[in-house]
């Protein structure tokens, strides 16, 4: 009845190419914000905070950021769960400030400093200042994206799925690099990264003592902010050459995209995103990580999979899938324990046995995701009541 | 056909140039085979320039040349009187040259409105940093562009279809989009690949007033390869006829009509 066009003229080409040309989109649109921004900080508690909105912010901007690669610019990437973790290392390194140092005698050889095992012998050349924890999060998101647009110089040559093998050269080099070189993560007997204690503008964001509302609304600054930047390059020239890249990269090249640009914007685009989402999963939502732990290839097909369920080419949709594979399981185990009264074993596994049907149903009935899915409830709700 | 290089008019009264585009000696081998021997043809500011031949002449690889996919062996590539040094077709797109494809080519998970819009991309220089902010510079941009890209659309009668995603399109509208797309960038020359291939009669007519009206208002080259006789003979100013990657014909429709060499090509005789 009241969500349609009719009636709603617009009367110049920036009118006509809003993100929500729809009058009841947008103020849908804004009403989520304002529950967002408004509402649910003095809601949410403890374990909202840490298990599920905030993971589910996180995980929406690693989502965005693999859909401007593989949906937008047609780049299958099975490397996010690095590039993640490329985001949250860098962010550990510059919120403890990054020693640098001599190359040191190690074991009665001359190797490498960050290769040491041990710390006390070795001397520090020079030692940055802490960075603060928001700016760390945006230096890691630039530090990730050079990071990518080096894992992203083969796609100028191989396409498809032997792009997506290549990628997985970064994955487990990257996972292996943090894992064997002690500097990474600061010598510690663990090889662990925890995150310090620190504040904004006095109130505290990382560490124990972080209060949940504080921990949400550092994960919802930057997911609203990085959608909004993804919104705004691919409703522009940029995000054009992506998807003429994507569609057809012949045509593309023919008609003045350099491939070789575009390619490599979009992985450096992509991996700021993801580096942002990674140090913001360390520091921020989990406090601790281990790389090979939470960044593994498993991080990478989860996030592959979010798009794919969610939509590619939609940033819509990377928030879908990233509430699909985070929130679902949640929502089942609260389900299950919490009103039926199950044993949390049998939750548990019957949860696998959900998704994973849930995931095949999605995947058959709509191939194009929950977007696609929204896009098409959307149509019908602009006739609505009448069939046509 | 006149032989000076001087500016000439007409006889419908448009404006012809001097040369744009000059081919010199151009070959094209691919391994053992010669796709192009030796040819050399110009082409005139304003002109509407057709190259026909029969199947494997070699007029598709011709014209890949022109923009650059195909780098020939030999022979020099003369455009806006320099030499072409040896580029990417992006580069080639830069320079001016648009063109359309043989079996389209379109961005099929686009709309017509953003298909038409990527032709603009040569013309929009925003950077990254600017799109990520969208207000200001970005906006602008997409704004003024919009504006240009909207009259091709009126232009080429396609408003109506502004916002459907290009996959849903019937043949000849896509062929449509597809000039849409070339002329979006208001090029210098534009090369047109079979734009009447598989067409009806109508949709034919239809492309045939369209070409010719892009030649009439924005004044630009136009290049077409095409099989249709009759429609060639039309709307061409000079004919280049190629068969077996040879030269065997150039000059006003009139003239090649009556030029043997073609008259057996198309016929048939037995080459010895």
């Amino acid at each position: 009845m009241f969500y349609r066009e009719a009636g709603d003229f617009k009367t110049s080409y920036v009118d006509d190419s809003q993100t929500f040309p729809i009058s009841f989109d947008r103020y849908r649109y804004y009403f989520v914000l304002f529950v967002a921004f408004a509402l649910l900080p003095f809601m949410v508690d403890d374990y909202w905070a840490s298990q599920i909105l905030g993971p589910f912010l996180v995980f929406s901007i690693a989502a965005i950021g693999l859909n401007i690669l593989t949906g937008y610019c047609g780049q299958v990437s099975l490397g996010t769960g690095a590039f993640m973790a490329v985001g949250a290392y860098s962010c550990y390194k510059l919120m403890t400030g990054v020693d640098i140092w001599y190359p040191a005698v190690c074991d009665g050889s001359r190797i490498l400093f960050f290769w040491c095992s041990g710390r006390a012998e070795y001397q520090i050349w020079f030692q940055l200042p802490e960075i603060n924890i928001l700016l760390s999060i945006l230096l890691s998101g630039f530090i990730t994206a050079l990071v990518g647009v080096f894992f992203g110089l083969p796609s100028l040559r191989i396409k498809g799925f032997y792009l997506a093998v290549a990628t997985l050269a970064a994955q487990f080099f990257l996972i292996w690099l943090f894992n064997s070189a002690s500097w990474f993560y600061n010598f510690s007997a663990t090889g662990q990264i925890t995150a310090p204690d620190t504040f904004v503008a006095g109130v505290q964001v990382t560490g124990a003592e972080t209060q949940p509302w504080a921990l949400y609304m550092v994960c919802l600054v930057f997911a609203f902010g990085c959608a909004w930047m993804a919104r705004n390059l691919t409703r522009g020239s940029i995000g054009r050459r992506w998807m003429a890249i994507r569609d057809m990269d012949i045509a593309a090249e023919i008609i003045g995209v350099n491939p070789l640009k575009a390619k490599l914007t979009a992985f450096a685009v992509s991996s700021f995103f993801i580096g942002i989402a990674g140090a913001l999963f360390f520091a921020v939502v989990s406090g601790t990580a281990e790389a090979g732990d939470v960044f593994g290839i498993q991080t990478s097909f989860e996030i592959l999979f979010m798009i794919i369920i969610g939509g590619l080419g939609s940033i819509f949709g990377s928030f879908a899938g990233a509430a699909f594979i985070v929130i679902l399981p949640v929502a089942l185990r609260v389900i299950g324990t919490e009103m039926f009264g199950w044993p949390s074993e049998i939750v548990e596994h019957f949860q696998f046995v959900i998704v994973g049907a849930l995931i095949i149903m999605f995947l058959i009935v709509e191939p194009h995701g929950l977007a696609r899915l929204w896009q098409l409830a959307k149509e019908k709700l602009r006739l609505w009541p009448f069939p046509y | 056909m006149k032989d000076t290089y001087e500016p000439y008019v007409t006889e419908d009264g448009r404006q012809i140039g001097g040369v744009l585009m000059e081919m010199k000696n151009i070959t094209l081998r691919f391994g053992g085979v010669v796709a192009i021997k030796d040819i050399s043809f110009d082409i005139r500011e304003g002109e509407i320039r057709a190259i026909i031949g029969p199947n494997g002449a070699g007029k598709s690889s011709m014209l890949n040349v022109i923009s650059g996919f195909y780098h020939p062996q030999e022979g020099e590539v003369w455009f806006k009187g320099e030499k072409r040094k040896p580029m990417k077709p992006y580069q080639v797109a830069q320079q001016g040259v648009a063109r359309t494809f043989q079996n389209i080519a379109l961005f099929e998970g686009m709309s017509v409105l953003d298909n038409v819009m990527t032709g603009r991309l040569t013309h929009m220089k925003s950077n990254l940093l600017q799109q990520v902010m969208w207000w200001g510079g970005a906006e602008k941009e997409e704004t003024a562009n919009r504006e240009r890209v909207e009259k091709i659309i009126d232009f080429l009668e396609i408003q109506h279809i502004r916002k459907t995603p290009v996959g849903r399109l019937p043949y000849g509208l896509k062929k449509r989009v597809e000039l849409a797309r070339a002329l979006a960038a208001e090029p210098m020359l534009l090369l047109l690949d079979e734009p009447m291939a598989g067409m009806n009669v109508e949709e034919k007519e239809d492309m045939s007033r369209f070409i010719l009206d892009v030649n009439d208002e924005f004044g630009t080259t136009i290049a077409l390869i095409e099989h249709d006789m009759g429609v060639v003979m039309d709307l061409s100013d000079r004919v280049v006829v190629m068969d077996y990657g040879k030269k065997i014909g150039d000059g006003t429709p009139d003239e090649v009509r009556s030029n043997q060499d073609v008259i057996d090509a198309y016929l048939g005789v037995s080459h010895d």
